[in-house]
């Protein structure tokens, strides 16, 4: 069966019609041809194909593309603005926070709802906060400093470009409603 | 040695790629009419296929082939990803087909189909018809070994795949001549290597019926020769591309995946087909780490000496040898570099058993073999009643010595300043002083184990690398490599060393990442730690070559004799002032475009290495046990290493936090696991598989001993693997020095820990 969704990824409207089976991580990477959104384990083990909806990071593989109708998808192909790396992937570059990149993608991603949350983080609620992604290469170490760096940078001049309202964010109740 | 850009952590050459989304890997290629393969399994661990019907499956919508072992060449291949050797004595073991009709493991792929997507393709699978004849499952060594046991292979008796070992000096003499004798057994466990991108490729024939694979590998010019092989098919005929890689760590060093894939689109017609393992399919039918058992008994005087040491290893190899009768081998030759032991007896078994195919993975046999001689020098320390420190120390070799059977010989170390560094930043002493009474339930202890390893394969091995440099109008220059880039920094590491020869900004330096069989130089890819030793001395030697011509261009310019030029800066300049001559953009314009002399400057070169460089480290390990739960909590871990110069310190310090993040879980949570009865995964998948999330990983402490290894370029040793081969029995010495019991076999997990703390009555 097939349904017609419209969402908008990347700040583009889009309107197409989906299988209703199909997952958001399909959708993105087939349809649209988002291919930094990853597959590393199709059952939202591993978190590389973590993407923003309505500000919030959510394993696209496990996210129907139907649920997606009427939401705002932010994908890694979206954070630079106008060739400018954002302030948390100039982190992850900076500090060495890359290797293979497979995982990349979705730590970028989870890290930029973080810092746009406008929030402090301990570095323990930092870890538990990041703890859906799996990394192999880097042992976390250079994510983990890529992150604080990023999110204190946007702490201190909001440098964080908003792209969309993060309020859903460590907000329970919202939060669920948006799965 | 003062180096410009050598030694400087300039940024990944990919990092922006990967932060963008833009870096493409396999999966991210689209072809029109692009079709999905899957793979039929056995769900039995050893059995015959009696019959299989393909029918219905074929009858299917949207089925274009189904295949099963009947319909594939019937040649056996080797999958090891190793150079090919002439010799047929010492070429890998073939023993495997694209399709098997008996099956060796549960997930023994019996049959495949293609089909026009994903969900035909799987439907497909359900329609094929296999009636199988179940065999005896061997599930382990003792069992694949023991008399009149089925034979899973033909041609090896006894299921041994090899038992090569070695021997040298007088072991008799050695054990006679000892105060003591200390013998020890240790058991590491079956791991794998969760690399984040699932083996992946796909395939199609060209215009020039050419089969063209493009796959996530570590080895492209090593998959166009296994490829060749397995479909019976001319060499040249292959084209292997490798994009980017989404890690690899040894699962991409074999030919996995591609030999199907390519049999896939030759059965429709060139038409692409892409084969995509799923993760489940990932972690039972690639690779995973040999599990070894090692009995170890060692000849030592009261003061510390160790005399002479037997090993006897078993070696778990499962359904296919892959590298099986390799690893064993290795992981009995690159200890050697650490003690000066003067008798060795090497006894190992390389066993065939109904399990999933263990492969190369980092460390390849020293992460097992370093497990278990570091655990085995802590029992002496402690039986002897000496420090672990100072015994380590009594036997360590000093640099000129030459291996007696590797002929390799130790021409830079800085063992012993690791051990200095390691012991001052966890602050041994104070610690050790500290914790001499403790009581309550939670102890704490410190641990450390040291480690020697290789620079590459040589001289088991042949060691080819080849690299490419153009020189461009602007006087920038592009970089061609047959070694690959899989995450671990290569590409970055070979731009610096052009980038210095040429005295040139990174920036103008471009290195072509995606490696291309047709027209990447020849290198056989990424394994045993040697492509920033070994084809770091092709990228050397094409650059030098570069740096010749323009010198000698120049003088043609000038008039100023090569000798006496230099280039700095993108400049010609003085060799005795750095006094500027002319641009480099100049003469390089000139290269291309002087009506008279114009010759467009290029070097294309190939390095046949026959030397090794022996890198050295230690991991010091400070943790805490929980004897109420068995759970150990890692407080401080430290890994110094001697690699020789560091090129890039950033990229080095991000392999060391991998190799040891990678070893923290060897020792305290990965493991595979079976049923015991019928060989059934049990968790082949990211969450059942305890694979170390961010908050299961301590802070990683990282340094280094930087030394100048004459053999290497810029004075290089290896650093890939080596951070992976000693956190696991720093920290099992650490549990001993907490709670007076040694634990012997991997992982440390709660339950185990606390089952053994029970049996120690600590509980």
């Amino acid at each position: 069966m097939r349904k017609k969704i419209a969402l908008t990824v990347n700040g583009k409207a889009e309107s197409f019609e989906v299988d209703v089976r199909e997952s958001l991580l399909e959708v993105l990477r087939n349809t649209l041809g988002y291919t930094g959104v990853k597959k590393g384990c199709g059952v939202g083990e591993c978190g590389a194909c973590s993407v923003l909806i309505d500000g919030v990071p959510i394993d696209s593989c496990i996210y129907l593309a139907v649920w997606a109708d009427g939401k705002t998808i932010l994908t890694i192909e979206g954070v630079a603005q106008d060739g400018e790396l954002s302030p948390v992937q100039q982190a992850f570059v900076d500090e060495g926070a890359v290797q293979c990149g497979f995982c990349t993608p979705g730590l970028v991603l989870t890290t930029t709802a973080l810092a746009e949350s406008g929030r402090e983080y301990t570095k323990d609620e930092l870890k538990r906060e990041l703890s859906g992604h799996f990394c192999r290469c880097t042992g976390y170490q250079n994510i983990v400093k890529a992150a604080e760096k990023a999110i204190e940078t946007c702490r201190h001049d909001g440098s964080c470009g908003n792209h969309h309202p993060a309020d859903h964010y460590h907000d329970p109740e919202k939060q669920e409603g948006s799965t | 040695m003062a180096y410009t850009i050598v030694g400087k952590s300039v940024p990944r050459i990919d990092a922006v790629a990967k932060v963008t989304g833009k870096a493409k890997y396999t999966d991210d290629f689209f072809e029109r009419d692009m079709l999905v393969g899957k793979v039929l399994r056995s769900p039995y661990a050893h059995a015959l296929v009696k019959h299989i019907d393909t029918t219905k499956a074929k009858e299917l919508p949207g089925v274009k082939a189904v295949l099963t072992y009947q319909d594939v060449p019937q040649i056996k291949f080797a999958t090891a990803g190793h150079p090919f050797n002439l010799d047929p004595s010492h070429q890998d073991k073939a023993d495997r087909l694209i399709l098997t009709g008996k099956a060796r493991f549960v997930g023994d792929a019996v049959a495949a189909v293609v089909a026009t997507d994903e969900l035909i393709a799987e439907e497909a699978l359900r329609l094929i018809e296999v009636e199988y004849e179940q065999l005896e499952a061997l599930l382990t060594s003792e069992a694949a070994m023991k008399e009149g046991a089925p034979l899973i292979h033909e041609d090896c008796p006894h299921n041994i795949l090899s038992d090569r070992g070695f021997r040298m000096g007088n072991l008799e003499e050695a054990f006679l001549a000892a105060d003591t004798v200390v013998e020890g057994e240790y058991e590491t466990s079956m791991v794998q290597h969760c690399h984040l991108e699932n083996h992946i490729s796909y395939a199609y024939v060209d215009t020039h019926d050419r089969i063209v694979i493009v796959t996530s590998t570590q080895i492209p010019h090593i998959i166009r020769r296994i490829v060749g092989q397995a479909l019976g098919i001319p060499w040249g005929r292959i084209r292997v591309i490798k994009p980017y890689v989404g890690g690899g760590f040894g699962a991409k060093q074999d030919a996995c995946l591609e030999p199907l894939t390519a049999a896939m689109t030759l059965a429709v017609g060139g038409q692409p087909v892409k084969l995509n393992y799923s993760r489940e399919e990932c972690m039972i039918d690639t690779r995973r780490r040999h599990d070894f058992k090692f009995k170890i008994k060692s000849g030592v005087t009261r003061d510390g000496k160790i005399l002479g040491m037997h090993i006897e290893a078993v070696s778990n190899t499962g359904a296919y040898a892959s590298h099986g009768h390799s690893i064993a081998g290795a992981g009995g030759s690159k200890f050697r570099y650490l003690y000066a032991i003067p008798a060795i007896k090497y006894e190992p078994k390389t066993v065939y058993t109904n399990l999933p195919v263990a492969g190369a993975m980092r460390g390849y046999g020293s992460p097992q073999m370093v497990y278990a001689l570091e655990c085995h020098i802590e029992d002496i320390a402690k039986k002897l009643n000496l420090d672990p420190i100072e015994i380590r120390r009594k036997n360590l070799i000093e640099i000129g010595h030459v291996d007696p059977l590797s002929q390799n010989k130790i021409m830079s170390s800085g063992i012993r300043e690791c051990i200095d560094k390691g012991k001052a930043l966890i602050r041994w002493e104070a610690k050790k002083e500290a914790y001499q009474q403790q009581a309550g339930d939670k102890r704490r202890g410190l641990g450390m184990a040291a480690f020697s390893y290789a620079s590459g394969t040589h001289p088991i091995g042949l060691e080819i690398a080849g690299a490419r440099i153009v020189l461009n109008q602007d006087g920038s220059v592009q970089v061609q490599i047959g070694a690959t880039e899989i995450g671990q920094g290569s590409d970055t590491v070979f731009a610096q060393m052009v980038a210095e020869v040429l005295g040139l900004p990174i920036d103008r330096v471009h290195v072509v990442s995606e490696q291309d069989t047709d027209i990447s130089p020849f290198d056989t890819g990424a394994y045993a730690s040697r492509q920033t030793y070994i084809s770091g001395m092709a990228v050397k030697k094409a650059a030098e070559e570069i740096k010749a011509k323009i010198l000698d261009f120049a003088w043609g310019l000038t008039d100023i004799p090569a000798h006496a030029l230099d280039l700095k800066e993108q400049n010609v300049v003085y060799k005795h002032s750095g006094e500027s001559v002319l641009p480099l953009a100049e003469v390089a314009l000139s290269t291309y475009y002087d009506t008279v002399f114009a010759q467009p400057i290029t070097s294309d070169v190939s390095n046949n290495a026959r030397v090794n460089a022996v890198p050295y480290g230690v991991t010091f390990a400070e943790v805490e046990v929980d004897l109420k739960t068995g759970k150990i909590e890692i407080l401080e871990i430290y890994n110094v290493h001697d690699s020789g110069t560091i090129v890039n310190p950033r990229l080095a310090e991000g392999q060391v936090h991998g190799g040891v993040s990678m070893g923290i879980g060897y020792a305290l949570s990965e493991q595979l696991l079976f049923d015991p009865k019928t060989g059934k995964p049990l968790n082949n998948n990211l969450l059942d598989y305890k694979l170390p999330t961010i908050m299961d990983t301590p802070d990683i402490g990282v340094a280094f001993v930087e030394t100048h290894e004459p053999t290497g370029s810029f004075g290089v040793k290896s650093l890939g693997e080596p951070p992976a081969l000693s956190p696991a029995p720093a920290i099992r010495n650490a549990v001993l020095d907490a709670t007076g019991v040694a634990f012997n076999q991997l992982p440390m997990n709660p339950q185990r820990v606390f089952e053994k703390l029970k049996q120690a009555g600590l509980i």
